[in-house]
């Protein structure tokens, strides 16, 4: 028997259900069915055309593409329970959540955290509507797993601060409105002389010059900004505090990069049926090379205890309300993993696995191969495996703390 | 681990303490000394019965505790940490086939003895070196069974045997037509050949035409709980190594190459924990059996055979003797490896399961 206060949040859930069901009905235009939200693409926004831009606007008027984001920052204010509902609706009726990127995994939840009143209000609403475009300025050229090694300087000029220095590795910095950046206030002190800043991309001395990389596409740049004016107000938090600021926000990246549920999107179709396309098979339908039939169901296992390891990491997290100590591997497991998948069906494609270009591939064929070659950034960014190792020697596993 | 009631946390609490207090691995020490093929202490024994260990997964009806798979795996991970030497799958594993495949009367006649840890049981399926359910010779007429198995765990305390005949499972008792060799493996506990010549049987015919399979993936489950304990216990007692031994001034944990290797295996030891435990709750939820505990398997054979070779060689030329006791989980971890299907056994097994 339930109790009654179950029963009410029963009958609350079912209630909400409907009322997504119906918003579905009346917003979901069928011919984006099965289509994928292109903020978050790795090539770069293509224009929206009026069906997308009206689709968005529904979702982020209400709130809902930010379901439990407060409601007077433009949220929806829900529970995790009605955030579930609507993820699970979108999904059954092949409707994607319009709203996304950095601003959403990243920058969002920091600013829900740390920023005032005036700076919540003027940057969360946009956020949730998809209207803004945030990016991350954060590795320098000699600044990357050692980040606090940044050398960008704010100078402080009364009103504002000076800006002048160098990032790289921009994700999406060519077509960015903002950008959030750790930059140095203070040259006598590595990590306390960091501050967390809000940089206009059109400013005035902000320049960005497209990187490519080795699958062919350039969604990463170097940023460069000679005398770049800040106003005062864009500081978030206080001087000095955006190395904290700035960690806080990485946790909210690795933990998007690994949530199971995307990674798992990633690995798409079984290999074994994809493999059956490609190799001959016997009289009872097994593939015939025992080798890479073997190497498939070796990788289909592990990738199995992968999934069952982000269920447990949820359900313990929710059990103990805090972050799982297992949340430390998943990163690093579920990046290998993809990348093994990757290589692996190449194996399975030969030749045919390797296309650059032209119409004798498929469109699933040229894809993975970009895939393969985007995916080898997987291990590096967000914190690489070595460095994701490091910490879980030295605080999971208590490897320095000794004696 | 996996979120547990509050009973299931007792019961895990208990076995800890009982397994830390009553059987270290100095006990098993012991049970070797002693040399009997057994191979296990019989008043430790009855205490676990006693307890309700061995009616884990049995009916209150017939003198079990049913707490189901996942607190016997609970149970079974701490004693696998201490190594402790005792006939509890083996008897679990053939409780779990009478459950499957008995009649009533058989239920009611073998379930009781089984719980209360009179009598102990054992299943026998493979017929030479290797987990091979395709190959049975083993046949039964007029309720004689003749045949022969081989490496049967257990064997030597054992007086029920769940017998894989070609047409399929039987109850025999030890008695008249039994005959045992010893097998002596590397893992020092109770393994024999038996010879089958006419022996009374009497079949088990619930079940369906999976009954075999079913009872397998049970026993793969089962076994997969033991390793997880030894595996957690090598990686423990490795980390705890690192952290104390100085070499060039320093404590080895300092060093990033080893530090990664931990990170790596402990990474490993995650992975096998959710394959393990998931493979316990299908079984209790009845769902994707078979999928689960071939995952299950095939993850804990990986895992702990990285992690008991790891285990030897950071701990240096001290893991190499046979005063220190990480070479026990070495010998045990290949035995259990080889039960109930090998690596590639797995790997085969669930490439068919999914159609390729
Ligand atoms: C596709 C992509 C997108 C990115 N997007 C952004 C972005 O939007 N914004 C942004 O600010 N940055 C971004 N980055 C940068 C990313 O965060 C850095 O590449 C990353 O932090 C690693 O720094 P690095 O490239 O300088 O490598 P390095 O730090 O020089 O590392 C080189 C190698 O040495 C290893 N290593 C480094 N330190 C240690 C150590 N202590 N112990 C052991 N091994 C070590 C590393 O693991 C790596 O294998 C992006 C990177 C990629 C590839």
């Amino acid at each position: 028997m339930p109790t009654q206060l179950e029963s009410d949040v029963q009958t609350s859930e079912d209630a909400f259900r409907t009322e997504v069901r119906q918003f579905l009905a009346t917003n979901f235009p069928d011919e984006l069915k099965g289509t994928g939200n292109m903020m978050a693409g790795l090539d770069g926004p293509t224009d929206e055309n009026p069906v997308q831009k009206k689709w968005r606007e529904a979702v982020g008027g209400r709130g809902w593409g930010t379901p439990t984001w407060p409601k007077e920052y433009g949220g929806g204010g829900l529970t995790k329970g009605q955030a579930r509902i609507i993820e699970h609706e979108f999904a059954k009726v092949g409707a994607y959540n319009p709203i996304g990127g950095m601003g959403v995994m990243m920058f969002g939840p920091t600013l829900l955290e740390y920023g005032d009143e005036r700076q919540k209000l003027e940057h969360i609403p946009p956020i949730c509507r998809g209207e803004i475009r945030w990016c991350q300025g954060y590795s320098e050229p000699n600044a990357g797993s050692d980040l606090a090694n940044l050398q960008t300087f704010a100078v402080d000029k009364g009103d504002h601060y000076l800006i002048n220095g160098q990032k790289t590795w921009t994700s999406g910095g060519q077509w960015a409105d903002k950008c959030f950046a750790i930059v140095r206030t203070d040259r006598s002190d590595k990590h306390k002389g960091i501050s967390f800043m809000l940089i206009d991309m059109d400013a005035p001395g902000v320049e960005v010059r497209p990187i490519t990389m080795i699958s062919g596409t350039s969604p990463f740049c170097e940023t460069f900004f000679t005398d770049v004016k800040v106003p005062k107000e864009n500081l978030v938090g206080k001087e000095g505090q955006g190395w904290t600021i700035g960690k806080r926000l990485l946790q909210h990246e690795r933990t998007n990069i690994s949530g199971g549920g995307r990674l798992a999107g990633m690995m798409g179709q079984s290999l074994g049926d994809i493999a059956k396309k490609y190799c001959e098979t016997g009289g009872d339908g097994a593939l015939v090379n025992k080798v890479l039939r073997d190497k498939i169901a070796d990788l289909e296992i592990r990738w199995n205890s992968f999934l069952l390891t982000a269920r447990r990491a949820v359900e313990e997290s929710k059990a103990q309300g805090g972050v799982s100590e297992i949340s430390s591997v998943l990163k690093k497991v579920g990046t290998k993993l993809a990348q093994d998948r990757s290589e692996l069906l190449i194996e399975i494609r030969g030749f045919q696995g390797l296309g650059w270009e032209g119409d004798e591939f498929g469109n699933d064929e040229l894809e993975d191969v970009r895939g393969w070659l985007f995916g080898k950034a997987a291990t590096i960014y967000g914190g690489s495996t070595e460095v994701q190792n490091n910490i879980i020697a030295k605080r999971v596993l208590g490897m320095l703390d000794h004696q | 681990m996996a979120v547990l009631s509050e009973e299931q946390e007792m019961l895990r609490n208990m076995a800890r303490d009982w397994a830390t207090k009553e059987s270290p691995v100095s006990e098993f020490r012991k049970v070797r000394a002693a040399g009997q093929p057994q191979a296990y202490n019989a008043d430790a024994y009855a205490a676990m019965a006693e307890m309700g260990w061995v009616g884990i997964i049995i009916p209150e009806a017939h003198g079990g505790s049913d707490f189901g798979f996942l607190s016997a795996g609970l149970v079974i991970e701490e004693l696998g940490k201490t190594l402790t030497a005792s006939p509890l799958v083996a008897t679990i594993i053939a409780a779990s086939a009478i459950l499957l495949g008995g009649s009533d009367a058989q239920k009611a006649k073998w379930l009781p003895r089984l719980a209360s840890g009179e009598t102990v049981a054992t299943l026998a399926v493979d017929e030479g070196a290797h987990c091979d359910p395709s190959a049975i010779e083993t046949s039964v007429s007029g309720g004689k069974l003749t045949g022969k198995k081989a490496f049967v765990h257990e064997a030597h305390g054992a007086s029920l045997f769940v017998v894989a005949a070609k047409d399929g499972l039987y109850l025999v008792e030890k008695g008249d037509g039994v005959s045992l060799t010893t097998r002596k493996l590397t893992d020092q506990r109770s393994h024999a050949d038996i010879q089958f010549a006419g022996a009374a049987a009497e079949k088990l015919e619930g079940g369906g035409d999976s009954l075999l399979g079913d009872v397998l993936d049970r026993a793969r489950v089962l076994s997969v709980a033991e390793m997880l304990g030894m595996a957690q216990a090598v990686f423990d007692t490795t980390l705890d190594y690192l952290k104390q031994r100085v070499q060039f001034n320093q404590v080895l944990a300092t060093f990033q190459a080893l530090q990664h290797r931990m990170a790596d295996l402990f990474a490993d030891l995650t992975q096998m924990r959710s394959a393990v435990e998931a493979g316990l709750q299908a079984v209790d939820s009845g769902f994707g059996v078979a999928r689960a505990a071939t995952i299950a398997k095939a993850e804990a054979n990986r895992v702990l055979h990285a992690i008991s070779n790891q285990g030897i060689q950071l701990h240096g030329g001290i893991g190499m003797t046979d005063e220190f006791n990480v070479g026990f989980y070495l010998k045990r971890a290949r035995v259990l490896e080889a039960s109930w299907g090998s690596s590639s056994y797995l790997r085969d097994r669930f490439a068919r399961l999914s159609g390729y």
